[in-house]
């Protein structure tokens, strides 16, 4: 148990995993949840869907002994698990201030933010535009890290706090930014980020080119099955998490062979390093610097015709560019095409709200304390930093909650 | 190979290796399987008077995850005939001739009763008689026992009658529940007793149910005081071992070592502090008789590392290392080394040095990590970051050249040297 923990700093929630773990030592099982949970209200789904070896486990000093860390994420589910998903409450909302916030979107940044406020005796309501809650944490997820029961039942837990949420409501559809702004004292804003927009390939409206992140949500509702991959050749567009959970859960369908095709080279790829040996290991093909060209079929994609590219010089970011070579198109032989090339920013839906300042890449521009430019408003998750881990949309909404608490009580 | 081959007080024995009389040698079948698998000894389960045992009886202590840390029994002597025990004795005896079969007695305290038994122990073959001064819970409630060994009279008393009738080796097993293990320990010697053994388990209440509220080992409810033995008993056994090996009058009686022996290296500590052999209980209860196997291999490579022939060279070794407190070396300076390229950077060592000790290590943040440095000046080489420390080798404790010669306490007090300068304490605190 170190005296300066590094996991804690390691993790964006900063959870005092010393003080739980020796909770757990002292047969305190429920004492370890409360550490968690006051740290990080979705530290259960954490638990399972964080990245532990790049975060908590990766400070780990005993990765120095014999590179094997404290299993952090291990003992933070074994905590976490029979509170969540056994419903016992050990929080309640806080005294009633008669505020009241509303939070757009039903995801970890906004769940988060909800239930966090709801503890200091604000009334918090989330407009969701899905028929379920939880957004990518119920969706978005491969099954083997988060199952979507327990993402569920994660939610049931914080509505036992006092969350309540409206499912089926589209904000700017069933209910405007206005009347949001009119009918509440606070608006936090975790609406994520949007779908995967077309690559503008020829070809790519062929029956069997999909879309990552839905066929990862089709896999965990079982609406998609492995007779649509057995025996496949499946080829994954992009480089992130996202493409390389897609990918990962081709195999599991029982594709015969799943191939990521990636512009840039392995060591440009945004995904996890471990990530993607796990899925080397598990027979995931990847093609550098190979760019999309053209999806070829009839009626139904038959191949994958690429091009080569080749590094460029550095671009503003310090990555370097990526520029087509000469040379013929390659061409591999597909039954299905993912896209997985990143979600676009919800430029429509945010652009309704006056003075809210978004950056170049349609993010939302917030500060130290997550308000964004427009008053009265904060916002956090995955439309403010792009597109990261839950931790971090947790870590982003609970923030915002003190500082809007902190604002409703001056 | 060396030769682990032992003679306490006359008893001959293949190794030192004993079983304790305890469950595991309460037949003639587990002591038979104990000398196939390779013990030298057996003390047959203490025989008297048959008695009738509760049936919950054990109860331990876990430590960490490691079963057992602590064990604790209220069982008593055997509760099998008397007649059965002879005839397994003789059974067992005339199939391992070459076994030493030791056989624990108790009855009640009159010198009739111990002719009797002794008699027929002997009869029935035993090498030698192993007197029980020890069992803490039930027994002693009737006067056997610990009530006994907690008395030097009554002690030296019955040693005196048995040995009027005994032919063989009489050795006399004493209770670690007294305030000092020594005077019973002569008075076993002053009535001609040919060994001790020693410890017995020490009175203990392991635990309390926290839902039930009754003590462990529970029986409808409620317990008894009963003997605590495993591993954590071994440091108190080394010590009243070593203090009887120490004394001067009885430390030339031949000693059986029990507590806590689990292991080769614990057989050697044992040794090393006088004992002739030892004996184990718990851990053959956790492991079974196997664990001998590692135990005759281990002692016996340790002793051909050590250019011994026979494990007797390794006998009463440290003995003389053990002294009064008054005789330690002043002027013995010690000062922790922290190994900075093996050092993980978890602060252990300055939370405890700073928290529990001599305030004598500095930390600070460095990266992730936390960078940790002996405070020279204040450190009093007490050990305690040595301790701490989860890798192994990376805080070592150096010895310092001084400008003094070596003085002890009583020296010191008659002003018969000098003494180093001593660490100061960093931190003063002040009334605002």
């Amino acid at each position: 148990m170190c005296w300066d923990a590094p996991c804690i700093r390691a993790c964006p929630t900063a959870i005092d995993v010393p003080g739980f773990i020796k909770r757990i030592a002292h047969r305190d099982d429920l004492g370890a949840a409360r550490v968690i949970l006051e740290a990080n209200i979705l530290g259960d789904s954490c638990a399972h869907a964080c990245p532990t070896s790049v975060l908590c486990e990766g400070a780990c000093v005993y990765n120095d002994v014999d590179g094997r860390p404290v299993p952090i994420g291990k003992l933070q589910a074994y905590a976490t698990d029979p509170v969540v998903q056994g419903g016992i409450q050990l929080f309640e909302a806080g005294p009633a201030t008669g505020k009241r916030v509303a939070v757009v979107g039903g995801g970890p940044a906004g769940l988060s933010c909800a239930a966090e406020l709801t503890k200091r005796g604000h009334e918090a309501i989330v407009f969701d535009g899905a028929a379920e809650p939880g957004g990518l944490n119920t969706n978005g997820i491969a099954e083997y890290k988060l199952e979507r029961t327990a993402a569920l039942g994660e939610i049931e837990w914080l509505k036992s706090l006092g969350v309540t949420i409206r499912h089926n409501t589209v904000v700017g559809d069933d209910v405007t930014f206005d009347e949001l702004l009119d009918g509440f004292d606070a608006l936090f804003i975790g609406a994520g980020l949007g779908d995967i927009p077309l690559l503008g390939l020829p070809g790519e409206e062929l029956a069997g080119v999909l879309d990552a992140l839905q066929l990862i949500a089709d896999a965990k509702t079982r609406s998609i099955t492995t007779d649509e991959f057995a025996g496949k050749h499946v080829i994954v567009l992009g480089g992130g998490n996202t493409a390389i959970d897609a990918a990962r859960l081709a195999v599991r369908l029982g594709a015969e062979e799943t191939t990521v095709v990636y512009r840039r080279g392995s060591e440009e790829m945004p995904g996890y390093a471990h990530e993607a040996a796990e899925a080397r290991r598990e027979g995931v093909a990847f093609r550098f610097w190979s760019a999309p060209h053209s999806v070829v079929g009839d009626g139904r994609v038959m191949t994958m015709r690429c091009t080569r590219t080749e590094p460029g010089d550095p671009g503003p970011d310090g990555r370097r560019s990526v520029v087509t070579s000469d040379g013929p198109p390659i061409d591999i032989s597909a039954d299905v095409v993912v896209r997985a090339t990143g979600q676009a920013p919800r430029r429509s839906m945010l652009g309704e709200l006056s003075d809210l300042e978004l950056d170049s890449r349609g993010r939302v521009v917030v500060d130290d304390e997550h308000r964004t430019t427009q008053p009265g408003v904060w916002a956090g998750g995955d439309c403010v930093n792009g597109g990261k881990e839950v931790v971090n949309a947790v870590a982003a909404g609970m923030a915002a909650a003190r500082s809007i608490d902190a604002e409703l009580r001056r | 190979m060396a030769d682990l081959a032992v003679d306490i007080g006359g008893i001959k024995s293949p190794n030192p290796f004993w079983l304790a009389s305890a469950p595991p040698t309460n037949t003639g079948d587990q002591v038979a399987r104990a000398f196939d698998a390779g013990w030298g000894g057996a003390v047959w389960k203490t025989i008297g008077e048959p008695v009738e045992n509760t049936f919950s009886r054990y109860s331990s202590v876990d430590l960490d995850g490691k079963r057992m840390m602590g064990f604790n029994n209220i069982e008593l002597i055997t509760d099998r005939p008397l007649a059965t025990n002879l005839a397994e004795i003789e059974a067992v005896k005339s199939r391992y001739p070459d076994n030493a079969l030791v056989v624990s007695l108790m009855v009640e305290s009159s010198q009739e009763a111990w002719h009797r038994i002794v008699r027929q122990a002997e009869d029935a073959g035993a090498d030698g008689l192993e007197l029980n001064f020890g069992c803490p819970h039930g027994m002693s409630e009737r006067g056997m026992g610990a009530a006994i060994g907690q008395v030097p009279e009554y002690c030296q008393n019955i040693v005196v009658w048995v040995k009027e009738v005994a032919t063989k080796p009489v050795l006399v097993k004493l209770t670690p529940n007294v305030a000092d293990i020594v005077p019973p320990a002569r008075a076993a010697k002053a009535g001609g007793a040919d060994g001790i053994s020693l410890i017995n388990t020490i009175n203990s209440v392991t635990g309390v149910d926290l839902d039930t509220f009754a003590p462990r080992p529970t029986v409808a409810g409620e317990s008894s005081h009963g003997g605590y033995c495993g591993p954590a008993v071994k440091p108190i056994a080394l010590h009243m071992l070593s203090a009887i090996a120490r004394d001067a009058e009885a430390g030339d009686v031949p000693l059986s070592g029990i507590g806590g022996v689990a292991t080769w290296q614990d057989a050697a500590e044992f040794i090393l502090l006088g004992a002739t052999t030892v004996q184990v209980c718990t851990a053959v209860m956790h492991w079974g008789y196997r664990i001998v196997e590692g135990m005759i291999d281990g002692l016996s490579g340790y002793l051909d590392s050590k250019g011994m022939a026979s494990v007797n060279e390794l006998r009463g070794k440290s003995v003389d290392r053990l002294k009064k407190w008054e005789n330690l070396d002043l002027n013995y300076v010690i000062k922790a080394k922290v190994d900075q390229e093996a050092c993980i950077g978890c602060g252990l060592c300055y939370i405890a040095c700073n928290d529990g000790a001599h305030q004598a290590i500095g930390a600070e943040r460095n990266g992730d990590r936390t960078k940790v440095w002996i405070i020279e000046d204040a450190c009093v080489g007490c050990n305690l970051c040595s301790l701490v420390c989860p890798v192994s080798g990376c805080i070592t404790m150096e010895q310092r050249d001084t400008d003094h010669d070596s003085i002890n306490w009583i020296e010191y007090g008659e002003g018969k040297g000098t003494i180093e300068p001593r660490p100061k304490h960093g931190v003063t605190i002040t009334a605002d």
